[in-house]
């Protein structure tokens, strides 16, 4: 029985292993890729896998041509005013929805639930014909601008606002707080996990978004839109396009490896509550 | 006591009111109020260099019935996901459970498995498309093979899926990982006392009790992948061969109305989406009855 058990346990690494090596190897073909010459990327006979001489020439050209340092800056501003906007909103709105009573509540919050169940795509162009007429296309305004609420983070903090009990808010009423105060001062703090999933979410999928930056902004752009321009200008430089893809992916790649539970843990939590 | 009660209420109206107060008004600008739009502008015709809009009436839902490009597109996205889906909850089921249990190096699978969540989906898809290249990519060098796997019309639809599997296992692994965790124990152990094997135990607690997990992760995943545009838009070129037969539906709304700027008939294509994705929703929804268990 020990035996069989610890052959069972073999087995199961076997398979975790060889998943994990599917999950790896594209990536580390992009890292490999990304040094190699034209040349050897694209030697069949013999087939070159690792690079003779580890090359930068890929990654110096594309930060020259693409100018990374705004393609970085404009993401990152995207993502926090995404966060930003979502996360002061969805708290908001979570703690009345949550906690308090009021004429029209009940209407309103199935205005939420009724968002969060239309695909996306059918308020794009109407979205697309605002920041046009507003005169904003082509400025990070226009990237944060479908994101500025959010009707699947204001359900997510109702949520989390519905499970705190009662005594506590009770208890700040009676020692004078209103409900301002209430909201900020006690209850609010309390949710901070929901917030910080909410906002994990949120930066996840405002850097992934690839649709609307392509439709808004055609100069400045955040990484996914750049990466779909520079594939087609240089459909070919696989090494360049390597050391492009490589570089959009890093800074996400390695915040999620320093803060890897919380990010598993904000998307599981907030994507299990979609 | 009743004047203490109604300045209450009407207290807690204000705040209330004043709580929900931006995110009723960006819903209903950016949201509610587009849903009308773009089914009101279905029924219209942009005119050249986007200037006007002409009202066609039913003309565009009549293009729409007879346009072969938006119904290969609609097979499409359905092969698309009738791939994705199952095998992506699947393995990531099975992945889920192999991970359930304590055993050394399970954060380190869990972390690389859930790597792609992370990464642009612009990057993803070059590097598959490079693994995928006929010629160099490594793929066909592993295999021995010379398969034109994204311009071969036949299977790019499926090439394109398996990136989408392997993008999506580690998030609808997470999630049954989550609801696992609630599958009490003893159930497991009152079933190897009466000598059930791993497998049977799989498809008679596991599978159950995890049942209303699979259902959500399977609409949700159904949902997303009727709605495939990113994937697509960066792994397949305006010349592949494959376009005609790979392109979702997502993708000619995407063609029609910000390349070809006929935003009437991409309100259109719109429209046809939605109304798929609520049919099947609907059939998931009865379907559930036979095979989701609720405590």
């Amino acid at each position: 029985m020990e035996r069989k058990a610890k052959m069972m346990q073999a087995l199961i690494h076997v398979i975790l292993i060889l998943v994990s090596i599917t999950m790896l190897v594209p990536f580390l073909w992009m890292i490999l890729t990304a040094f190699k010459s034209m040349g050897e990327a694209t030697s069949v006979n013999p087939f070159v896998i690792f690079p003779s001489v580890w090359r930068t020439e890929g990654f110096t050209t594309v930060i020259n041509n693409m100018d990374f340092f705004n393609l970085y800056l404009n993401t990152l501003l995207l993502i926090a005013g995404r966060v930003l906007a979502a996360v002061l909103t969805a708290t908001l709105a979570g703690y009345a929805f949550g906690r308090l009573e009021f004429t029209g509540k009940n209407i309103m919050f199935s205005l939420i639930l009724f968002q969060m169940m239309v695909p996306g795509q059918i308020f794009i162009i109407p979205q697309y014909l605002m920041v046009s007429k507003m005169g904003m296309l082509n400025t990070i305004f226009a990237l944060v601008f479908p994101g500025l609420v959010t009707a699947f983070g204001t359900f997510l903090l109702r949520q989390a606002y519905m499970g705190l009990p009662r005594d506590l808010e009770e208890a700040a009423r009676l020692d004078g707080c209103n409900i301002g105060q209430t909201f900020l001062f006690i209850m609010a703090p309390l949710t901070r996990s929901s917030m910080v999933a909410l906002g994990i979410f949120t930066a996840v999928f405002a850097y992934k978004d690839l649709m609307w930056p392509l439709i808004c902004n055609r100069d400045v752009m955040p990484l996914s839109a750049a990466l779909a321009k520079m594939q087609g200008q240089y459909t070919n430089n696989y090494p360049q396009l390597m050391a492009a893809s490589l570089l959009a992916c890093i800074p996400m790649i390695v915040l999620y490896l320093v803060f890897q539970k919380q990010f598993i843990e904000g998307i599981a939590t907030s994507g299990g509550k979609l | 006591m009743i004047k203490k009660g109604t300045s209450r209420e009407r207290n807690e109206f204000m705040w209330g009111w004043a709580f929900v107060l931006p995110t009723m008004i960006g819903l209903i600008v950016l949201n509610i109020i587009p849903i009308f739009q773009t089914i009101y502008q279905s029924f219209f015709k942009t005119g050249d260099f986007g200037k006007g809009n002409i009202f066609i009436g039913l003309d565009n839902y009549a293009k729409l019935m007879g346009d072969a490009e938006v119904w290969q597109s609609v097979i499409n996205t359905f092969k698309y996901a009738i791939v994705e889906v199952p095998f992506s909850i699947a393995i990531a089921l099975v992945l889920a459970v192999l991970l359930n249990r304590k055993m050394m190096g399970v954060s380190a699978y869990r972390t690389i498995f859930f790597l792609p969540m992370v990464a642009a989906p612009a990057a993803i898809a070059m590097v598959w498309r490079w693994l995928f290249n006929s010629e160099f990519g490594l793929l066909n060098h592993i295999f021995g093979t010379s398969i034109n796997w994204i311009s071969d019309p036949r299977i790019a639809v499926f090439a394109i899926a398996v990136i989408g599997i392997w993008s999506i296992i580690g998030y609808n692994m997470v999630l049954f990982l989550a609801g696992l965790q609630e599958i009490p124990r003893d159930y497991y152990e009152a079933a190897s006392i009466d000598g059930a094997t791993g497998i049977s135990q799989f498809f008679n607690i596991t599978v159950p009790l995890l049942s209303p997990t699979i259902f959500f992760v399977t609409i949700t995943r159904v949902i997303g992948g009727m709605q495939v545009f990113d994937l697509i838009f960066m792994v397949m070129d305006k010349n592949n061969p494959a376009l005609y037969k790979t392109q979702s539906i997502v993708y000619l709304f995407y063609q029609n109305s910000f390349v070809e700027n006929n935003k009437g008939y991409g309100s259109t294509i719109v429209v046809l989406l939605i109304a798929i994705i609520m049919v099947i929703t609907i059939f998931q929804m009865i379907a559930q009855k036979k095979w989701v268990y609720y405590n």
